[in-house]
């Protein structure tokens, strides 16, 4: 692959990569949520997502002759095979069927013989045989008939790759974090698999955030960062600390701001235990505590439970523990409870939790606090009345101070900019006057400008009105900029808490959840 | 033309075509419609302010029966095909007061009366039970609508009424249509009624639809009504806003069983019958398309479009059938020409959903 460019919607996710694999050989490719890895992976599998957004430059070989994939089939007919991160199986269908899917062998049929190949029944003998031959090679021991729903994740990965070794052409075979569902003894079972492949002399690109495994099973690694190839290096040549240094990378040199020592002042927040069922990101065992005043940021790789923590303590998702807030206890599951003890968040899904798209500006900003605190409201006896001018008169106020671009308080808030709409939300939070303020990814969707105008508008709410800010982020660099703390989530737990300007290395190994076995 | 002149064209051109925008193209086309059947209905020397009463009578009948659409649509369970549900609790209401031998006024507010408590209980029942069908409210509301008026065909039957003005001359049970004659029939079109021009003005009826929409209006701009609103815009908006959306969805789905309740009553005084049995079946899809047509979507409904879209619907309906019969005299052609036309148009607004909310 040569000189690989991508743009999506104007942002530039990959910066002329070049990359080359050579055949029998284990690749490792490395790098942050949003390095651009999946995408050049996209790329060489042809996938569809990338044709639609507008396609890419640079060019892609194949033993030698220039190559272009235009979809999966082109990719499937080169020899390239992909185990996808989710599954791309389909349930309701048996292990054989899978693993034939728009393969299968067919025999000829009077209907096929007037209407073309596409009515040929299927021999579902052979499908049978071959699919059996696919498991045996993996050493896997179960009925090729069974149905994939309800198996294992375990065996659903099996049964992916077992379908990408029944291609008889197989050349190179693309692994995109294929050990994220799997337990540690079926992840080693995997990589010996792996092994196992490349001594047939397959191509193998390992994609994965767990650094030892990549130093276990490859030949050469590939690190990514930001779209941009960081280093090439043998595995051999390098070390564990050498790739979380350069996966993390100093992003954003900012570091002007000084952090006030908050470590003595009051416990803010006090979470103890706290286990969160959010699909995707759950929480396992999580105790932390905030101190009054201070940013605290909470930062991990995508899908390890960082995002659960807040959504869990403001009662959005079936939480367990203990939690209290400046020493008092929290009733959680209950969003009511957490408003009404002065906490306030800004969720990680801004257009599907945060806003009221369809309805202006000024309502939006207004609407948390109507209903909770009986704010914006005229009472006459025991029935009330919304206070249009009172609402108007705060949607003014909030508009000029925190610099919302608009037509007006009446402009519905779909109409925004991903950043105006952020502010909007920041406005709605601020008019419950919370004494804690949880912010979720505030940046994600945002462009560059409008994301340093949010991050300095959270500094400065910390600075003017005191608040405690707890701020999660798949970024970062975001991260570093501006807490003054920043705890790390690893598979549902907190894996330490670093000072924003702790190594790279100790920030990468925290990620991957290498940190303990190394220190 | 100056440069300036043109701009200002401009400018105008660009305003009528928000205000297109903003109305909706189908309810331009809808409008249209119907001033081509009056136009047609003058040139057919057909009495237009006879169409135009009948018109007017008709929009007191329906609107409450619309407006009863619109807290449902804004509480988050969409179209409200359970109205049959409502308008057996007035029916009741409505028998139940000719029992107690009322009246004028009182029969007509004693009806109410003895409807309201029917229709919050028969209400948050339903709504349980379309917080258990979420996703499906509509399917599974009409055939609900469905099974409870036939059920509620054995009640009529059993019903132990003695009034012989309703109850069948043999045994048990109440008549299949029971007349208001004497009761509150036009009670509300009658109230201060006037002409003007030959198009009598059926004031009663008006102003109580008025007041039902003002406290509707009313209710929408509490801080429960609106906290009903965040909840069926955004469920997770309000989950998150510590709003409990199951109770609003009910909240909703009371409220429109209650309107319904009262609507079938105002609907009664003018028709000047209770119809009973068989006869709820299909009320629903009529207020249903007539919201719509006004301009409301499956998610969010205004007051103005329940009178917007009852005028529409009934003006259509009530102008339709003359115009046809005097073009078409062949008797059932007449009939099958307006059903086509007035349905026609309904699919044409269901299918063109513009305008903004």
């Amino acid at each position: 692959m040569q000189g690989i460019t991508k743009e999506y919607f104007g942002t530039r996710v990959l910066k002329g990569i070049n990359l080359d694999i050579k055949a029998g050989e284990v690749h490792g490719i490395v790098g942050e949520n949003g390095a651009g890895k999946s995408t050049l992976m996209n790329i060489l599998f042809g996938m569809p997502v990338i044709h639609a957004t507008g396609g890419f430059s640079g060019t892609i070989e194949v033993c030698g002759s220039p190559v272009a994939i235009k979809s999966p089939f082109d990719a499937m007919n080169l020899g390239i095979g992909m185990v996808h991160q989710e599954f791309m199986l389909i349930p309701g269908y048996s292990i054989a069927e899978n693993i034939k899917l728009n393969r299968e062998p067919t025999r000829a049929t009077p209907l096929s013989r007037i209407f073309g190949p596409k009515l040929a029944s299927l021999d579902v003998e052979k499908m049978g045989r071959d699919a059996n031959k696919a498991l045996k090679s993996l050493d896997l021991n179960i009925d090729e008939w069974a149905k994939v729903a309800g198996l294992p994740v375990g065996y659903m990965q099996f049964i992916e790759i077992a379908r990408e070794i029944d291609k008889s052409n197989l050349k190179v075979l693309v692994f995109d974090e294929p050990t994220a569902v799997l337990t540690e003894s079926e992840a080693e079972y995997l990589l010996s698999a792996i092994r196992k492949f490349s001594e047939q002399g397959v191509a193998i690109l390992f994609i994965t955030h767990r650094l030892h495994e990549i130093m276990a099973v490859c030949d050469r690694i590939t690190v990514l960062r930001d779209g941009e190839l960081v280093a090439c290096t043998e595995a051999s040549k390098t070390s564990i600390e050498e790739l979380a240094r350069l996966m993390v990378g100093r992003k954003l040199v900012d570091q002007a701001r000084s952090h006030p020592d908050t470590s003595r002042k009051r416990v803010a927040l006090k979470i103890q235990n706290l286990s969160v069922e959010m699909p995707g990101e759950a929480v396992k065992d999580v105790s932390l505590e905030v101190h009054e005043g201070e940013i605290l940021g909470i930062g991990g790789l995508a899908g390890q439970g960082k995002i659960g923590i807040a959504n869990g303590v403001m009662g959005l998702y079936p939480a367990k523990g203990k939690v209290e807030f400046f020493g008092k206890p929290l009733e959680l599951n209950n969003a009511k409870a957490a408003i009404a003890q002065g906490l306030a968040f800004l969720s990680e899904d801004r257009r599907g939790v945060g806003l009221l798209l369809d309805m202006s500006i000024e309502m939006n900003i207004a609407s948390t606090a109507m209903v909770n605190q009986n704010k914006f409201l005229k009472k006459f006896f025991i029935f009330s009345q919304l206070d249009k001018s009172e609402v108007r008169k705060h949607a003014l106020d909030m508009i000029h101070r925190l610099d919302i671009r608009c037509k007006g308080p009446e402009q519905p808030v779909k109409r925004l900019s991903g950043g105006n709409q952020q502010k909007v939300c920041i406005a709605k939070a601020l008019t419950l006057e919370p004494r804690l303020l949880f912010v979720s990814e505030p940046t994600r969707g945002i462009d560059i400008g409008a994301k340093k105008l949010v991050l300095d508008t959270l500094i400065e709410l910390r600075e003017k009105l005191g608040l405690t800010i707890v701020m999660t982020s798949s970024e970062l660099a975001e991260l570093r900029s501006i807490c003054d703390r920043i705890a790390i989530v690893c598979d549902g737990k907190i894996a330490g808490i670093l000072s924003p300007d702790a190594d790279d290395t100790d920030f990468g190994l925290m990620m991957a959840g290498d940190y303990d076995a190394r220190k | 033309m100056t440069q300036e002149n043109k701009s200002n064209a401009d400018g105008f051109s660009q305003r009528v075509q928000k205000a297109v925008r903003q109305f909706g193209a189908p309810r331009l086309i809808i409008i249209g419609f119907l001033f081509s059947l009056w136009l047609s209905a003058l040139a057919l020397k057909i009495p237009l302010p006879a169409l135009l009463s009948d018109t007017l009578v008709r929009l007191g009948m329906n609107t409450v029966l619309t407006l009863a659409m619109l807290p449902s649509i804004v509480g988050g369970t969409s179209l409200f095909f359970g109205l049959p549900l409502g308008i057996i609790c007035g029916l009741l209401g409505g028998v139940t007061a000719i029992e107690l031998n009322l009246r004028g006024f009182p029969a007509f507010g004693g009806a109410i009366l003895i409807a309201l408590p029917l229709a919050i209980i028969v209400g948050l029942g339903y709504g349980w039970l379309m917080n258990r069908v979420k996703g499906s409210e509509m399917t599974v509301g009409t055939y609900i609508g469905f099974a409870f008026v036939s059920l509620m065909s054995f009640g009529w039957v059993t019903l132990p009424f003695k009034n012989p003005e309703m109850a069948w001359a043999i045994g048990k049970g109440v008549r299949v249509t029971v007349s208001l004659q004497g009761r509150f029939n036009n009670i509300l079109n009658d109230f201060l009624q006037f002409s003007i021009a030959g198009v009598k003005i059926p004031t009663g009826a008006l102003l109580f639809l008025a007041f039902m929409c003002l406290l509707v209006w009313l209710f929408l701009r509490s801080r429960l009504g609106l906290a009903m609103r965040f909840a069926g815009m955004n469920p997770k908006f309000a989950e998150a806003s510590g709003i409990n959306v199951n109770k609003m969805r009910v909240l909703g789905i009371v409220i429109s069983t209650v309107l319904g309740a009262v609507g079938i009553l105002v609907y009664a005084q003018g028709f000047g019958f209770l119809q009973l049995y068989q006869a709820p079946m299909y009320m629903g899809f009529i207020a249903a398309a007539a919201i719509l047509i006004g301009g409301a979507s499956l998610k969010s409904a205004k007051i103005s479009h329940v009178i917007l879209g009852t005028f529409l619907f009934q003006g259509i309906l009530v102008a339709a059938l003359p115009v046809a019969n005097t073009v078409a005299t062949l008797g059932s052609l007449a009939e099958i020409s307006r059903a086509i036309i007035s349905n026609g148009i309904i699919l044409y607004a269901l299918a063109q959903k513009g305008g903004e909310a």
